[in-house]
């Protein structure tokens, strides 16, 4: 059953053949869209006609190549540039409320940090529609009033890195929280009756402490933001990122164009996963 | 009370924005929308009429059951398919194995649900990867339809979710001492027992707050019901989507925002209360 423990023949080959089972499950429509981006077909289908890279380079009246095709890479210049900022964003608010949290005593605490969470339980739609509602009322209430026109209020590439921020910071801060459990206080003290302020010791102590788990958090922050669509869709405006752009070709004109792009994402994450394991290994950490 | 840092402001004043502008602002926005109504003469009444579409019409409140339901069904159909892999690999196979398995789940979860929907796309359509294959293997004559059906939602649905399963599990799991399980073997328990009396309840915790993340991922899902479902598997965020989006009839979109919302913080509490667990042991 475990490691130390004897079991019958046909239990370990059944349970392996699971196994094997799942990961076939796992791994087949990622090899199949890998695959089929190199097919030399107009269509995203079997039969095999032969290896082509048509649709990464190719800009001819029938094929439109993923780097010809400037939609698409203007959509994918939108999604980094988004994911860059929301990371930015939530880093920062995330790790000053995992601060807040783990190192300030004050009243109504709980309920806050309760607030904090929520957003784990508040599905991604309801977060986007209540946003998008928010910020229309908020932009009429200024131009009624003011008669100013607040682009930042109207669905646009901010609207959309204020939304996604808004779960975001929630994940650093989990993630930046955790790491501060395992922090020893007395480093902080020490600095504090060497009268240090107490802004310099987070700066100076808390930070360099925690900056494995800020990076971390960054690039959780960033790939949460690159492929979010049901946030997203409620606040795009001209601009789509690439889930959103993907999401109208995949309904209404897909060609294997869409293939050649997720196998760039597939291969993208594959060699950062890769890399993050030697690294890993390397020093010792699993 | 002690006199506060100005650092300690620092700290709270950002979050209190962050909190208070995004989460608590537009929440009560969209309570407050739900109970507007636009009368014949263009004037907007307090009024119940966006809450009772929704009890009148059929439609709303048939797809408001099923994607519940279904939403728990793909829940516990994730449990059952993860369980063995999680303990697969933080109890049977070898540690050089196990961490590089480990590192082949997380990949899906990071290319994103957009591509992995799309994958399945391909592979069930008609003309898909796996009906060609049967055919060609002369299996089957005829293509099954297994696109646009509630199969194939269910498949992307658990395709999509049931990794955020494992990775709890998994922890829980991996602080299970091994001679807890050795010492109930050697007094002669069976299996299925060492399985139910032991290594279930040591892990509810974990199967908990994965079961969550897994239950909000699924009825908060819009991309794989809409893609691989059909015309048959409506979801309950497809009409609040459409609410918003085709009909402009934002009022009632807000009502139904709060009724998924309501939906899915019930299921949640209920779970929470049922198995003993505080929704801040979710998050960690």
């Amino acid at each position: 059953m475990i490691r130390s423990l004897p079991c019958s023949k046909t239990y370990s080959a059944v349970y392996r053949f699971y196994i094997t089972l799942f990961y076939i499950f796992l791994i087949m429509p990622l090899v199949t869209i890998c695959v089929l981006a190199f097919n030399d077909s107009t269509y995203i289908a079997l039969p095999w006609k032969g290896f082509s890279l048509d649709w990464f380079f190719a800009n001819t009246d029938e094929r439109l190549g993923l780097f010809k095709d400037v939609d698409l890479m203007l959509s994918v210049w939108t999604s980094l540039k988004t994911g860059f900022f929301v990371a930015l964003f939530s880093t920062v608010i995330g790790t000053i409320a995992a601060l807040l949290f783990e190192e300030e005593e004050f009243r109504f605490k709980g309920p806050l940090y309760f607030l904090a969470i929520s957003p784990l339980v508040i599905p991604g739609v309801v977060l986007g529609l209540s946003i998008l509602l928010s910020s229309t009322n908020a932009g009429l209430y200024f131009e009624e009033n003011f008669g100013i026109d607040i682009e930042l209020l109207r669905p646009s590439f901010w609207l959309v890195v204020i939304g996604q921020f808004s779960f975001g910071a929630t994940y650093v801060l989990l993630l930046v929280s955790a790491r501060l459990k395992k922090f020893d206080r007395t480093l902080e003290e020490a600095a504090l009756s060497l009268r240090a302020t107490r802004l310099q010791v987070i700066w100076l102590i808390t930070v360099p402490f925690l900056r494995p788990a800020i990076i971390g958090a960054f690039v959780v922050a960033f790939l949460l933001s690159f492929s979010n669509i049901n946030t997203t869709i409620f606040l795009v405006g001209s601009d789509p990122t690439l889930p959103v752009d993907l999401y109208a070709r995949i309904k209404f004109s897909s060609t294997p164009v869409l293939n050649a792009v997720s196998f760039m994402i597939v291969a993208f994450v594959s060699l950062a996963a890769i890399i993050g394991f030697v690294n890993n290994q390397k020093n010792g950490k699993s | 009370m002690k006199k506060r840092s100005g650092t300690f402001y620092l700290l709270m004043v950002p979050v209190l924005l962050w909190l208070g502008l995004l989460i608590v602002i537009p929440h009560l926005d969209m309570v407050y929308r739900s109970f507007r109504f636009e009368t014949d003469d263009w004037e907007m009444v307090f009024s119940l009429n966006n809450y009772l579409t929704f009890f009148q019409d059929q439609i709303y409140w048939l797809t408001f059951v099923k994607t519940a339901l279904y939403s728990i069904g793909v829940t516990f159909l994730a449990f059952v398919v993860t369980f063995p892999v999680a303990f697969y690999l933080t109890k049977v196979v070898g540690k050089k194995y196990s961490s590089f398995m480990t590192l082949l789940l997380l990949i899906p979860i990071w290319i994103g649900e957009l591509v992995t929907v799309y994958g399945w796309m391909i592979l069930l359509r008609d003309n898909g990867v796996i009906n060609t294959f049967l055919m060609n293997i002369g299996i089957i004559k005829e293509p099954i339809e297994m696109l646009f059906t509630n199969f194939s939602m269910t498949i992307g649905l658990l395709y999509m979710s049931m990794l955020f399963m494992i990775v709890p599990m998994m922890s829980a799991l991996d602080s299970l001492d091994d001679s807890l399980i050795e010492a109930a073997s050697d007094l002669g328990a069976s299996k299925w027992t060492i399985f139910r009396k032991i290594i279930i309840p040591y892990t509810t915790p974990g199967i908990v707050s994965g079961g969550i993340i897994v239950f909000m991922l699924v009825i908060g899902d819009y991309v794989a019901p809409n893609i691989l479902g059909g015309k048959s598997s409506l979801w309950f965020t497809e009409q609040i989507y459409n609410k918003f989006l085709m009909s402009f009839n934002w009022n009632e979109g807000a009502a139904f925002g709060f009724l998924l919302l309501g939906l899915s913080s019930g299921i949640v509490w209920v779970a929470l209360k049922l198995s003993g667990q505080k929704l801040e042991k979710v998050g960690s």
